[in-house]
């Protein structure tokens, strides 16, 4: 998703856009929720209204002077200069006087909107940065993307903009017919009558307009993915020669997004009908009217003058009643959806009385282990299934099993990414639910087979589980550069150094694209420059070619040295960096054993891990086994 | 300096371009605009056509209040109500036709709009499929995309909003300065004093509107970013402890954007009341003016009263139009941009009169071929190579031996750099994509899937095949187990969390693909790399079978892929060095000896 769109995406889901006749009062109770975050900016707020209704008092005041400038001196012939010049400076005052206090109410509630913006959103952040994987299992980043970015702009635009110009303009209306009845109240009536067509119009047309507005965009991302795949996928488009039926599909939701935009420019075609004929018909109905009072004698030329005037000043407040309307049934959506996330209550946290572990030997003590997926059916058995396992100080543990044997799970419930379901996993003799977060997972470092980057210099990212080695003073980067440096050449990433900055080029999402294989080896780098007492390796070489992986299989087995270790094995290659192995079935770990030990003893073992062709026996009928694989995550 | 160093997207990025080149830029995109309304001349003559009228109908109003006032008034003190009738009559006629004309104009307009953009939205589709692999390589696939996203997006929102504002914005103060000229034209000169300070507010607007929406752009794009990188990435996050220092990064983005969007509030703040109050004292000043001559008895009251409804209405579309030029900047650079990409030509080009071919055998013949990037530095020295229809060959090297260029040549990704390439003694040159990719096909390592089912995906490689024939591609592949384990089964979303799939099992999926497509030449490149053994035992068999009665090209660093093939090529350095069956290879005392005992220690 490109960030100029998801910049303009300003209007939440239509899902959320019912709304019954009691709504009104539950809208207001919803957004007050804000109130806490609000009540700083609330003075401004408030002055800002002050200034919008005195800057309206004054636009209504003007067609006031010219009314008595009118009726008072310029009907009779040879009035008197002074009181025009008189009349002009009034208007002249009470005009700059109009702009000054747009400029003020602007003023006034800019702090407010902005600020309250960057707390809510710097808030919803943190939270969710803090919020289990498990949520974020749940939640696409593009849904959590709409709430931190557009409905946040929402929120702000009804702050200082929406909720202000709501009463304002309320009360000018309120206040502008009570003049237009001051003038006279037939001309008026007819202004109010038509001016009731025009707010629900103005009402539906929103509400209309946001449901295809809504479309439109998904569409346009729609649109915008089908580009991105057929780029990304080009090879694998041109290899099969499918570029036509590529261009077709393409085409297909071009033309859908077409229909869309042409529904939307009905819809506002539509609403300009209404906004243009209706108040015409009122003006031509009260020209014909307003002459003809004048020529009776009910009104003068002055008042129906200042009339026209005020009816003008008017039209603007009246039309945008529909639209404040929806844009606040809009924010209550927003707010409901900012909160929704807020109220999650976070599952994986510091414990009340956190321990410490004194002297960190780096056991790793499986017992009992059980976990499931939250949401996974009934009918499935749990995905690890009662594991003992340990893992001596300085020992490396290979997991080898077939996909989806629970292998990453497993690796997974060390850091607690995500918590067991039963039973405990403990290092060091102290249960990992039982240390503060910033404890553990300074204890545990993890690489993943799908390698993360961040945008950062290589650096950063390398350095990241070592805050400390992050200062300027000549020491550190000493320290720095030469811990890089070791990681750099374990995980045989010395690539890093020809990019074009070397490792202060920036990579990631913003930065230089790397291959996979070159991502991971920045994060295995990563992994080893963290220095933990246990390392978790997710099947850290996956990506990488055979040349390369011997290299590294070569490196890492002299820091795996020292250091307890659980490894994710596929390959053979990556078993011989291993101790022992515990070999993975069904989310049970079936056999312990050093690799020579299980190759001779285990059938199925030799099914996962050789591939030597000399087994004759039909190994195939075995994955049959495992009917409730599921995808290792 | 010749203009040819500007051609295509070469110069895109350069900011130093000399006159002759910015114009034949210019020209270029201008060629392309004229291209795009061409078909729609008609269309758009009458639609603004329409435009016209209805912005005179929408100016009518204040000129007939006046008439109302003075001749209507004028006319029923004498008893006469005809000429207020008439008024009010034609008030009202002007009233609804100018809506109903300028709602006919708003769809019109969007119906040109959206017929420019789906044409130019297809032609960029088109064009960047056809351009061949060489250039995708060196152009990145973040810039073609962006050509076809964000740079298609500005010249919409300026076909959308900006284009109709400034039309009916010029055209409705342009009337509206007419309309006081024509009741009053001292009135008209101080309408035209008033242009003077506009003048300078606008300009003043746009330069720094210009330059803050810029710095908003880049402000909310990379806070995106950073949000997008800590959810996509929340594992690595939390398992690294990031979240202190995303916490003051994000913190530091959120302050950049909230100050930019304060700036931008400001800017605004300043700029309309500043139209409000120019407006304002040209009312006055109107007003003073106009005052003394109606006092004097040598202007009309009704004539001041039309005046000072037209004055404030003159400054409503002011707004708007200097939002114009913004968009229009950003579009014509888009559009130059995207008239560069269709200006490239296609490296490997579509025969003009392409040979016919039913039915291919599958023999493939290297005749006097050499390949090269860049002129003098051979990637593939010159080489003959004949593999009869129905060979299996196993191509053997470290990385950057050449191997993957030489599977390249054979699906056509190149053309080589002398010599020809022959398919049943067809050069590849000659034939119609459509029968060379029926008859070749390549399976590369990034198993890429595109969003939809796995049986969307797998079908890719016959479109119109039946779900019992995908599912029969999958069992052939060893993919069904897994893919009936998903979710949905077959009909699981690829991308859906449920659905995601691992590497091992996308490149089991793409083989899926090439299995159904069934073509006579199938090229493995490094096809099975993230299988896990027992997937990639089952691919084994299964090759065994598929590959019994086609020609095929694979790349395996593993090498028990060999085992299946009737003939090893080992390359260096972009040569062949060896060249025969396995068996005798692995039993002489060559290259591919070596490999081979150091693979078989590897699996102990």
């Amino acid at each position: 998703m490109s960030a100029q769109q998801s910049e303009e995406t300003d209007r939440p889901t239509p899902a959320a856009a019912h709304h019954d006749t009691g709504e009104g009062l539950n809208t207001l109770a919803s957004i007050a929720r804000l109130y806490p975050y609000l009540r700083p900016a609330l003075p401004r707020i408030v002055l800002g209204m002050v200034a919008a209704l005195l800057a309206s008092v004054v636009s209504l005041a003007i067609p006031l002077v010219l009314q008595r400038l009118v009726d008072g001196t310029l009907l009779h012939r040879g009035g008197d200069r002074y009181e025009v010049i008189g009349a002009a400076v009034a208007i002249l005052v009470l005009g700059v006087a109009e702009a000054v206090l747009i400029s003020l109410r602007r003023w006034f509630v800019l702090a407010p909107g902005t600020k309250v913006e960057a707390t809510l959103r710097n808030g919803l952040y943190n939270k969710l940065q803090h919020l289990p994987v498990a949520f974020h299992d749940r939640w696409p980043s593009g849904q959590l993307l709409s709430r931190a970015v557009s409905d946040l702009n929402l929120i702000r635009r009804w702050l200082s903009f929406g909720i202000v110009l709501f009463v304002v303009n309320i009360v000018t209306i309120v206040v502008g017919f009570a003049v237009l009845f001051y003038y006279h109240w037939l001309l008026a009536v007819v202004m109010v009558v038509l001016s009731i067509p025009l707010w629900v119009a103005g009402y539906f047309f929103e509400r209309k307009y946001h449901v295809v507005a809504r479309r439109s965009q998904d569409q346009q991302g729609d649109l915008a993915t089908a580009v991105e795949e057929s780029v990304h996928g080009i090879r694998v488009l041109k290899a099969f020669g499918r570029g036509r039926h590529a261009l077709q599909n393409f085409r297909a939701q071009a033309e859908e997004l077409r229909g869309t935009e042409l529904e939307k420019a009905r819809a506002v075609a539509g609403l300009w009908l209404w906004l243009l004929m209706v108040p015409d018909v009122a003006f031509a109905v009260c020209l014909g009217l307003g002459v003809w009072l004048v020529s009776d004698g009910q009104l003068t030329v002055g008042q129906l003058l200042a009339f026209f005037a005020t009816a003008t000043v008017l039209r603007f407040p009246i039309e945008s009643i529909g639209f404040l309307l929806s844009m606040t049934f809009d924010t209550r959506t927003a707010v409901d959806r900012f909160f929704d996330v807020m109220s999650t209550p976070n599952l994986i946290d510091d414990p009340a009385s956190p321990k410490h572990i004194e002297k960190p030997r780096g056991e790793l003590v499986f017992d009992h282990v059980h976990f499931r997926y939250e949401d996974s059916p009934e009918r499935f058995p749990d995905l690890v299934d009662g594991i003992d396992l340990t893992v001596r100080p300085g020992e490396t543990m290979a997991l080898v099993g077939l996909t989806g044997s629970g292998k990453s799970t497993l690796t997974s419930l060390v850091p607690r990414l995500y918590d067991v379901t039963g039973g405990s996993i403990r290092v060091d003799g102290v249960d990992v639910r039982d240390l503060t977060l910033e404890e553990l997972r300074s204890r545990v470092a993890m690489a993943f087979e799908d390698a993360t980057l961040f945008s950062a210099s290589v650096r950063d990212n390398v350095l990241l589980g070592r805050p400390e080695l992050f200062g300027d003073d000549p020491a550190t980067k000493k320290a720095a550069d030469a811990q890089l440096a070791e990681a750099l050449e374990v995980a045989q990433a010395a690539f890093a150094y020809d990019l074009p900055e070397g490792v202060e080029t920036k990579v990631g999402e913003e930065g230089l694209s790397l291959s996979g294989g070159q991502r991971q080896r920045l994060a295995l780098a990563r992994a080893v420059a963290a220095k933990p007492s246990v390392l978790v390796l997710d099947d850290p070489l996956s990506a990488l070619d055979v040349d390369t992986e011997a290299r590294v299989t070569a490196r890492l087995h002299d820091v795996l040295e020292g250091t307890t270790a659980l490894i994710v094995a596929h390959r053979p290659s990556t078993v011989m960096l291993a101790d022992r192995v515990a070999l993975l079935e069904n989310g049970r770990v079936t056999d312990v054993g050093t690799h020579s030990e299980l190759l001779a003893r285990n059938e199925h073992y030799k099914f996962v891990i050789s591939s030597l062709e000399d087994e004759d026996e039909d190994d195939t009928g075995r994955t049959n086994e495992n009917q409730n694989e599921e995808v290792d995550a | 300096m010749s203009t040819a160093t500007v051609t295509g997207v070469t110069g895109e990025d350069r900011s130093d371009l000399s006159k002759e080149e910015s114009r034949r830029i210019r020209q270029r995109s201008l060629r392309l605009l004229g291209s795009l309304i061409a078909p729609m001349r008609g269309r758009v003559i009458v639609t603004l056509i329409v435009v016209v009228i209805s912005t005179v109908l929408q100016v009518a109003g204040p000129a007939l209040i006046g008439i109302g006032v003075d001749q209507g008034l004028a006319a029923l003190r004498s008893h006469d109500w005809a000429p207020l009738a008439w008024t009010a009559v034609t008030y009202l006629v002007a009233g609804v036709g100018g809506a109903l004309s300028i709602s006919w104009y708003t769809v019109s307009s969007a119906q040109i709009s959206q017929a420019i953009l789906i044409e130019l939205r297809t032609r960029t589709f088109l064009h960047t499929q056809r351009l061949s692999l060489e250039f995708h390589e060196s152009y990145t696939s973040g810039r073609i995309i962006s050509r076809q996203t964000s740079d298609l997006d500005s010249i919409r929102e300026l076909l959308d909003s900006g284009i109709n504002q400034l039309v009916q914005g010029v055209l409705y103060s342009g009337f509206i300065a007419i309309a006081i000229f024509t009741v009053d034209w001292v009135s008209g000169v101080v309408l035209l004093c008033s242009l003077v300070p506009l003048y300078f507010l606008i300009r003043w607007f746009q330069k720094r509107s210009q330059k803050l929406f810029r710095i908003q752009r880049v402000a909310s794009a990379k806070l995106i970013v950073h949000f997008v990188e800590t959810m996509t990435g929340i594992r690595a996050v939390k398992a690294f402890r990031k979240e202190k220092r995303n916490e003051r990064e994000f913190g530091g983005l959120v302050e950049d954007y909230r100050k930019v969007n304060a700036d931008t509030i400001q800017l605004f703040g300043i700029f309309d009341p500043g139209l409000v109050m120019i407006g304002n004292i040209t009312v006055a000043v109107a007003l003073l003016i106009g005052g003394f001559r109606v006092a004097s008895g040598s202007l009309a009251i009704g004539s001041l009263l039309a005046v000072l409804l037209y004055a404030r209405r003159f400054f409503d579309p002011m707004e708007e139009m200097a939002m114009f030029y913004n968009s229009y900047q950003s579009a014509a650079a888009a559009l130059e941009k995207i008239s560069g990409v269709l200006e490239e030509q296609p490296s490997v080009p579509e025969p003009a009169n392409p040979t016919k071919l039913d039915g291919a055998h599958g023999h493939v013949r290297f005749d006097n071929v050499s390949f090269h990037y860049k002129p003098g530095r051979d990637v593939l020295p010159q080489f003959d190579l004949d593999i009869p229809a129905g060979q299996t060959i196993a191509l053997v090297g470290s990385t950057g031996a050449g191997k993957s260029t030489l599977a390249k040549l054979v699906s056509r990704f190149y053309d080589p750099s002398v010599g020809s390439i022959t398919l049943d003694g067809i050069d590849l040159r000659s034939l119609s994509s459509e029968d060379l990719r029926r008859a070749v096909v390549m399976v590369t390592q990034e198993a890429y899937l595109f969003s939809g089912s796995v049986a969307d995906n797998i079908a890719l490689g016959k479109p119109d095949a039946t779900m019992d024939e995908i599912r029969r591609a999958a069992e052939a592949v060893g993919a069904h187990e897994f893919i009936a384990s998903l979710p949905d089964g077959y009909d699981t979303d690829v991308n859906k969390r449920g659905g995601r799939v691992s590497a091992g099992q996308r490149q089991l999926i793409s083989f899926a693909r090439a299995f159904l497509a069934n073509p006579a030449v199938l090229i493995l490149d490094e096809a099975t790399s993230s299988l896990d053994i027992p997937s990639e035992r089952l691919v084994q068999q299964a090759l065994q079978t598929l590959l019994a009665d086609r020609t095929a090209v694979i790349i395996a660093h593993r090498l028990s892929t060999v085992a299946i093939a009737d003939r090893v090529l080992v390359m260096e350095h972009g040569r062949i060095v060896e060249d025969g069956a396995p068996a005798e290879l692995i039993g002489g005392t060559g290259r591919f000896a070596q490999l081979h005992a150091a693979w078989r220690d590897s699996l102990v």
